[in-house]
């Protein structure tokens, strides 16, 4: 079980490092009490995040905690690179956008999976952060 | 890892295993395309009961698999999506796969059979039938 406030990182330097990652992300969420369902989301919205990583980036970091609380289990994870950036943020949250042919470019798709979901892009420094929440019963 | 392609008469089985990389991926499809031209197959039956995530990259694998494969002739059945990667394959938007689904890989034999069947291929039934049902 992750301490509580504890960052559970893994590099993303490969494509075998999307399914770690998405890996992890699954097994946290099932430890936090989320379904399969939710897990199902989470390990897509993961392998969708990292696979731009890798494909734009080349490189780069995802971070997964426990932010739960007395009255939700939450999980916040996020994905964050030093790579180009998005040239146009807006033009990428649109539905239907997408380059280089449309690769795991889908942040729309992946915003749609989770319940919170926030991006900051420049050059150099792109971080998605995103959530799951549940209330306890 | 190489995916297996075993063969039914003139139909193959294609079982895509738990976290095929990308590069994985696109050798599966290429060997794929090649083994249907080979046995000049009529039908495949793409079973992907052993996924449970199927992200936009995956999706679109299995969709341009399929529609290459149609391109070459052969029926194309995707079997066996689990039901969380199919609530959030259309949470995300990403729609139907480019071929049928069915529940599993036994219902997908008995369909393609029939497609074939019905297409008036009689090639088909000078094999054997291995499965005996």
């Amino acid at each position: 079980m992750m301490a509580r406030d504890a960052w559970k990182a893994v590099a993303i330097t490969s494509q075998s490092d999307i399914v770690m990652a998405r890996r992890q992300a699954r097994e946290t969420a099932a430890q936090l009490g989320f379904g399969n369902a939710d897990q199902t989301r989470l390990a897509t919205a993961v392998s969708e995040l990292t696979r731009n990583v890798i494909q734009y980036a080349g490189s780069g970091e995802c971070r997964i905690r426990d932010a739960s609380d007395a009255n939700f289990r939450r999980i916040t994870i996020v994905v964050e690179d030093h790579g180009p950036g998005i040239a146009n943020l807006e033009l990428a949250m649109q539905d239907g956008y997408s380059t280089c042919g449309g690769l795991g470019a889908g942040l729309p798709g992946t915003r749609r999976l989770v319940d919170r979901f926030s991006i900051e892009s420049d050059p150099g420094l792109t971080v998605v952060t995103i959530s799951m929440l549940a209330r306890k019963s | 890892m190489k995916v297996a392609i075993p063969r039914l008469g003139r139909i193959l089985l294609v079982s895509i295993q738990q976290d095929l990389s990308d590069d994985a991926a696109l050798e599966f499809q290429s060997n794929l395309l090649k083994t249907i031209a080979k046995s000049e197959a009529l039908g495949v039956a793409m079973d992907i009961s052993a996924l449970d995530v199927v992200d936009s990259f995956m999706a679109r694998m299995i969709n341009d698999t399929a529609c290459m494969a149609r391109l070459l002739g052969a029926e194309v059945i995707v079997c066996g999506t689990q039901p969380c990667v199919a609530y959030t394959l259309v949470e995300m938007g990403r729609g139907l796969f480019g071929a049928d689904c069915t529940f599993n890989l036994e219902e997908g034999l008995k369909t393609l059979k029939q497609r074939i069947a019905s297409r008036g291929d009689r090639s088909l039934t000078e094999d054997s039938d291995h499965d005996g049902a």
